[in-house]
């Protein structure tokens, strides 16, 4: 049975008493919501805090509240999220992304603040202690070089989780908390390209609520690539968010998944399509372009340059149902299920 | 056929309540006082020779109990006879990343977990051979000492006729070469074990395995203990598929460490050990070249395999005769010449899984098959049927075929899947493809070449009315436990619930020789069979007498024993067995099986045969992006030749679950290493040891399946059953790699089917290259002569010309082994010995 | 180190004192012996060790022992109330959707959050909710099988 290490454990019932605890020994002390990632992490010896501090019990991180647009805890469970109606029907993307985590009893338990803080992923590194020690283990734990790339002076772990992206696309923002106080950044800028330091979160910091702005004249949609219908993390993902005049896009944000160290924005392809209406050619060439910037490594399922060729389909598409095509048929094949978005979210062309 | 009651009712399995209620018992179940904990400290060195193993830091720890190295376990064992070339522990050398090096046994597992982890290897790094190319290329240094030569473990040919006149008078010569990557069981019970010194100082060890038979004489030889002394219990396992079938490291060191503690010493394997314990599927290279006839015959064939077999011989002498072994099983190959290698490499040894060495070259014939029939310009099912092998013959090869199902197989899936209206008729990206298969109702030697029976079963009746039967044979899923039971029930006229079943447990039950091969319904069958009709016969004389009635009269039904002519007269099943416990005393029968006699009397002829043979056929369904290579699986047709179904909702159950295993092993499963940049580091791992990566099937991934039971009784088989647990699922890959053609012209030649095969392969097409994606060319490889054997056909006796004197088998082993103990250096014996996968 | 726990296990209040790095797993199987409660690889990847926790499906081997403090734990054992079988179990054993019987105990636990939530679910339903529970033996449909005749069955 692989066990957990042992480790301090503390569960405080407000946020600042959890800031309190944290600012303690932030080095060494990690926050614990759904322990979905953590907990696996800290089995294989990837990660071996000596305190976890536990979220569970500060209630006020768990509740959905409207808003200008919506504000989410960070203790709100994948599940939670997913069955709420106003994300249902206006972050259809949002709700793709979220439905596609995992499996559903790993939906109930992870959270979308672990989901955004989720580490990031290697298999050179996603494996038990004795196995990276037969490796002479990599950067990111234990060891020295980079194993994908060996003259690398950086780890390129694979950014791996699904809401990011799609909150990314969608302008959300976080806020952030610590006995120093709280700060509110753009999804987009709490993310660094570095497989280590992946998080611009200072240690000491909590992710206390997801702020999404107002749906109002948007659309959204989430392509994820995995290679069963459950389980498997994204190998490649397409985030796209568009607010449309008639058919014509005003604004466009399209943010790749798990093709680098970060979300990735596609803002050059994006560009191509602002201020246009959505034609096959420029849905083709936007998609080209996004796939220009995906970096994938041959540290995931599936081999590196197929991944990056679906880049290109998933951001081709993405377009194609937010421009209102039926796209039942292809998400059935890719997904191996339903995701539909509400028909009331997806306004016909 | 004569009614039946419960045989051919689908039927709640006799152990569903216990599997539903959280009550069966696997062996990470068991907790008994006084139990401590094992881990085991593994290699992290793929090829290395141990300087120094220093467990000092690790004795000292708080809770230890006891550590354990190599230098205990002087002895080895092996599964084969030809290939005892595993220690429990490591003594010079390790041989693959997870090689078990030492054992901690602590209070509990944490404790032996930190210790295991205080204990310092030093090792000397060997090279490390990471490919069958490596192997073949590279002598020095030698994996082992000992095998054919050089890193080649074994190197077998056998030739049936003259096959190069057969290929030359053939209309056309089809020259294919495949590539099947390997990939493992998965079960999702991790292997578990406990030992223990029982009150009266004899070993007890609770196991999931599926043979523990082989495990008692492993455990005997390797302990250098009299067998009698030692009682092997099989608890039900959590899935087995052949990865269960083999005497483990971890089952010795336990019950090694609870002599020496005199306490239950338990482990429980982790994930990552499970990919170590492997024993799967080979990765086999395969080259078939057929001759056939314009109008559709073969009229030789010509087959070479190359198995990585990794760092253990394992089932691996017999895994090789099986890459060759069942293509005249299916179909009609008057000439033959069969060629297989298997060379070591540094991973964890493979065997037998599920179709154990057969689905790998039934791959390669099926796709060859399909191309054929492309070339022919003929319906592959029609081509097919054209050429099934005859029932109720010998083959080239010297396999004794029974009945085949297999054209009505054919005729029953093309119906229903309606393949005529489908078949190069589909818009692109849609297509469907055929295969069809064959696969023993268990092997017809054992592995241990000897006289005695393959399975044994006891009957107990008492005056409560209750029945017992004991049987050596081990539940791992497949229902071994239900089939006993209602055949029993059937004979006997009873309630399955009537019959109690004890299994698996050396010390109680008659050997059987355990879940592999597909033997167990046929074998065990035929023997609870001949136990309860001894049973029967000894009821019925003090009943018939009773009643005044001729015994021949009697029918057992109903719980009642009575007359046919006047089923009012009659007696209760409670009644009838007291009458005859007090004409005779106590009641208890015996029955025993042992499979006919093979035809072949050459080297390597043991593998193959087998009492009877099942047959399938299945239509594929795919989707597949003709832009990405993508590929989903709808739907699924197929039909299977069981003979005769016992308990037609496990038979589903069976049918079904190979359909689900061999989508798995099409699309996905994979078992798979990494090979650092060798100037940086020597490292060679399993890519992934996890769940999570390597990939199974979930629910969302599984099509419709539709399934057809063809029933013809074989009189070979219990009540006409023929086997069901391995051979539905050999059609399923190679049907999956017809329909990528079908939907979008391009060959994948290789197992898996991935999306980025299919792509390259239509990349490959887009440039003008061969529609194809699969290995070029087969390696050279240094052939010994074949062995010349005549067909039957042609004259031939079943001997090969050119074979020196055989020993007799009889001689080779008397079967004492068993019960002889003490036995520190068994010498290697040499021919090979008869084995095989799951049932 | 040891911590006390008090939790309600199939309705029963239970209190123990186990390691504090154990999981609600470890707890359930070594310290409570309740051994009906599988696990297959300890990281959330296989689904076997799926208990309901306040009725929600979740992996025990990835919920901390202490985090269980108070709550209300269904596992296997507690499906069968008054010596009847639950409705899922009967059309289980009935149905052939327990082969080996190793994934068994986590796929009704999560089958029973389903129909308790849903009592009429389509297919694809049952099929999305078995997603996280991996079996290697059915192939899946008898046991989605056995779900739609449970759901059909009076409870
Ligand atoms: C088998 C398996 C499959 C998975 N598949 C997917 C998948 O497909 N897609 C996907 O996105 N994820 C997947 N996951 C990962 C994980 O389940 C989800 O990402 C989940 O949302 C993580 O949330 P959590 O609450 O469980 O995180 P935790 O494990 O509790 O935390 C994750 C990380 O975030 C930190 N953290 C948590 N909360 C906060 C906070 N409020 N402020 C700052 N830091 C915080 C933790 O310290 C930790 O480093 C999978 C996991 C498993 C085991
Ligand atoms: S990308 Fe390189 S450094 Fe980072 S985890 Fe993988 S091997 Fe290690
Ligand atoms: S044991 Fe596999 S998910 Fe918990
Ligand atoms: S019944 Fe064996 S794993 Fe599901």
């Amino acid at each position: 049975m692989m066990r957990l290490p042992g480790f301090r454990y503390r569960a405080p019932r407000t946020i600042g008493e959890a800031a309190a605890w944290l600012a303690e020994n932030p080095a060494n002390t990690m926050l614990l919501a759904g322990g979905t990632d953590l907990l696996p992490n800290m089995k294989r010896r990837q990660q071996t805090p000596s305190t976890v501090v536990a979220l569970r019990g500060i209630t006020s991180l768990s509740e959905i509240h409207n808003g200008d647009g919506l504000a989410i805890g960070s203790g709100v469970t994948l599940s939670h999220l997913i069955g709420d109606a106003r994300v249902r029907q206006s972050y259809p993307g949002l709700w793709q992304a979220a439905a596609q985590v995992a499996t559903p009893h790993l939906r109930n338990m992870g959270t979308v603040g672990g989901n955004l803080c989720l580490d990031t992923r290697c298999t050179y590194y996603d494996q038990n202690y004795e196995w990276r020690k037969s490796i002479d283990f990599c950067m990111k734990r234990d060891g020295k070089i980079c194993w994908v790339a060996t003259s690398s002076p950086k780890c390129l772990a694979v950014s791996s989780t699904d809401t990011a992206p799609m909150l990314q696309a969608l302008g959300a923002t976080v806020t952030l908390v610590s006995i120093r106080g709280e700060r509110i950044v753009p999804v987009a800028e709490l993310f660094a390209n570095d497989g280590m330091r992946y998080l611009t979160r200072q240690p000491d910091e909590i992710v206390t609520s997801i702020r999404v702005p107002a749906a109002t004249g948007w659309r959204s949609a989430y392509w994820k690539l995995r290679r069963r219908g459950a389980f498997d993390f994204p190998v490649a993902a397409a985030a796209v968010a568009a607010r449309f005049d008639g058919a014509r896009v005003v604004d466009l944000r399209i943010v790749l998944g798990a093709v680098s160290s970060r979300p990735l924005s596609a803002d050059r392809a994006a560009a191509l399509l602002t201020g246009q209406d959505l034609s096959d050619e420029l849905i083709e060439s936007a998609a080209v372009a996004a796939a220009g910037i995906a970096k994938p490594m041959d540290n995931t399922d599936f081999e590196l340059v197929w991944r990056k060729k679906m880049v290109r389909s998933l951001v081709s598409h993405a377009l194609h149902e937010i421009r209102g095509d039926d796209m039942r048929a292809r998400r059935h094949q890719l997904a191996r299920q339903e995701l539909l978005i509400p028909a009331s979210a997806s306004a016909a062309r | 056929m004569k009614p039946t009651r419960v045989i051919g009712q689908p039927r709640r399995r006799v152990d569903g309540r216990a599997k539903v209620t959280g009550q069966t018992r696997f062996a990470d179940d068991i907790i008994l006082p006084r139990m401590v904990h094992c881990r085991l400290l593994r290699s992290t060195q793929p090829h290395a020779r141990i300087v120094t193993v220093d467990t000092g830091k690790a004795a000292q720890v708080d809770g230890v109990h006891l550590v354990l190295t190599g230098e205990s376990f002087p002895i080895s064992y092996g599964i084969l006879p030809v290939s005892h070339d595993e220690h429990a522990l490591c003594r010079d050398k390790v041989r693959f990343v997870g090689d078990p090096v030492a054992a901690v046994i602590a209070r509990d597992e944490m404790t032996a977990d930190l210790a295991v982890n205080l204990i310092d290897v030093t090792y000397e790094p060997l090279r490390t051979f990471a490919s069958p190319a490596d192997s073949l290329e590279h002598d020095e240094p030698r994996i082992h000492d000992y095998g054919d030569h050089g890193n080649v473990h074994k190197a077998v040919a056998l030739q049936f006729g003259d096959v190069d006149a057969a290929l030359g008078a053939a209309d056309h010569v089809f020259d294919d070469v495949f590539h099947f990557e390997g990939n493992t069981h998965l079960p999702i019970e991790q292997h578990a074990a406990i030992a223990l010194k029982d009150p009266d100082g004899k070993l007890v060890i609770y196991s999931s395995t599926q043979t523990p038979h082989y495990l008692h004489r492993a455990l005997a030889k390797a302990l250098a203990m009299p067998a009698a002394h030692i009682r092997v219990i099989a608890t039900p396992n959590g899935g087995g598929f052949g990865g269960k079938s083999d005497p483990f490291n971890h089952e010795i060191v336990v019950a090694k460490a609870a002599l020496l503690l005199d306490r239950p010493v338990k482990i429980c394997l982790n994930r990552e050990e499970v990919f170590y314990c492997h024993r799967g599927r080979h990765p086999v290279t395969m080259r078939f070249r057929t001759g056939i006839t314009t109008d559709g015959k073969i009229t030789g064939l010509d087959l070479e395999t190359l198995l990585d077999g990794g760092s253990y011989g394992s089932y691996g002498v017999a895994s090789t005769f099986y890459t060759g072994a069942l293509q005249t099983v299916t179909y009609d190959i008057p000439r033959y010449r069969f060629r297989g290698c298997r060379v070591f490499t540094n991973k964890p040894p493979c065997g037998p899984k599920r179709g154990h060495g057969t689905p790998q070259s039934r791959f390669g014939q099926e796709v060859q098959l399909d191309k054929i029939a492309e070339h022919l310009k003929r319906d592959p099912a029609e081509l097919r049927l054209g050429m099934i092998a005859p029932a109720e013959t010998l083959t080239a090869n010297y396999l004794r075929v029974g009945t085949i199902g297999l054209a009505e197989c054919i005729r029953t899936v093309v119906d229903r899947s309606n393949w005529s209206e489908k078949f190069r008729k589909l818009p692109l990206g849609r297509g469907v493809g055929l295969a069809c298969s064959s696969y023993l109702s268990g092997a017809g030697l054992p592995i241990n070449w000897n006289d005695l029976p393959h399975s044994g079963v006891q009957l107990k009746l008492d005056r409560s009315g209750g029945v017992t039967v004991f049987c050596g044979a081990t539940e791992i899923g497949q229902g071994s436990d239900d089939v006993l039971v209602g055949i029993v029930a059937e004979v006997l006229g009873i309630d399955p619930f009537d019959v109690r079943a004890v299994t698996g447990d050396t010390d109680l039950t008659p050997v059987d020789l355990g879940s592999y091969s597909s033997r167990v319904t046929l074998m065990m069958g035929n023997a609870a069979i001949q136990a309860a009709e001894r049973a029967r016969e000894i009821l019925a004389g003090p009943v018939a007498s009773k009643l005044e009635i001729p015994a021949d009269r009697l029918v057992f039904a109903d719980r009642r024993v009575f007359d046919g002519e006047n089923p009012d007269r009659g007696v209760s099943f409670q009644e009838a067995v007291c009458i005859a416990e007090a004409r005779v005393g106590t009641i208890g029968t015996t029955g025993s099986y042992t499979p006919p006699k093979s035809a072949g009397h050459f080297k390597g002829g043991g593998v193959g045969p087998s009492p009877t043979y099942s047959y399938t056929a299945a239509v594929v369904e795919v989707d597949v992006d003709a832009e990405t290579g993508w590929i989903s699986v709808p739907r699924v047709w197929i039909a299977h030749d069981i003979g005769r179904s016992l308990n037609p909702t496990l038979v589903r159950g069976q049918v079904e679950g190979s359909v689900y295993m061999g989508l798995g092993e099409a699309l996905m499963e994979e078992q798979a290493f990494r090979r650092l940049p060798p100037r940086l580091s020597s490292a060679l791992v399993h890519k992934f040891p996890s769940m999570l990566e390597y990939k199974s099937p979930t629910s969302l991934d599984m099509p419709e399946i539709f399934t057809d039971l063809i029933e013809h009784p074989d009189p070979r088989g219990p009540f006409g059953a023929k086997e069901v647990g391995q051979g539905p699922l050999l059609p399923i890959m190679p049907a999956v790699a017809n329909a990528v053609y079908d939907a979008v012209g391009v060959r994948v030649d290789e197992i898996p089917v991935t999306p980025e095969k299919i792509l390259r392969a239509l990349q490959a097409r887009a440039a003008g290259k061969p529609a194809r994606f699969g290995p070029a060319s087969f390696p050279e490889i240094a052939w010994p002569a074949p062995l010349l054997v005549t067909p039957p056909q042609e004259g031939g006796d079943g001997r090969a010309s050119n074979e020196p004197e055989r020993r007799s088998r009889r001689k080779a082993d008397a079967g004492i082994e068993a019960t002889a103990g003490v036995r520190p250096s068994t010498p290697l014996r040499a021919g090979p010995s008869i084995v095989e996968g799951r049932s | 180190m040891k911590v006390r726990l008090k939790c309600t296990v199939n309705q029963e209040p239970v209190e123990v004192l186990a390691d504090d790095y154990k999981t609600l797993l470890e707890v359930l199987r070594e310290d409570l012996q309740l051994t009906g409660t599988k696990h297959g690889c300890e990281l959330g990847e296989c689904g076997a060790c799926a208990v309901l926790v306040d009725g929600t499906p979740v992996l025990s081997c990835l919920v901390l022992a202490v985090e269980s403090e108070g709550r209300r734990i269904t596992t296997v054992e507690g499906l069968a109330a008054d010596g009847r079988l639950h409705p899922l179990q009967k059309c289980f054993a009935d149905l052939g959707a327990a082969q080996c019987g190793y994934c068994t105990p986590g796929i009704l636990i999560t089958a029973k959050a389903l129909l308790d939530a849903e009592p009429n679910p389509s297919r694809a339903r049952i099929c999305e909710a078995l997603s996280g529970n991996l079996c290697r033996c059915t192939g899946y449909l008898q046991i989605v099988e056995a779900v739609e005749a449970a759901a059909k069955a009076p409870r």
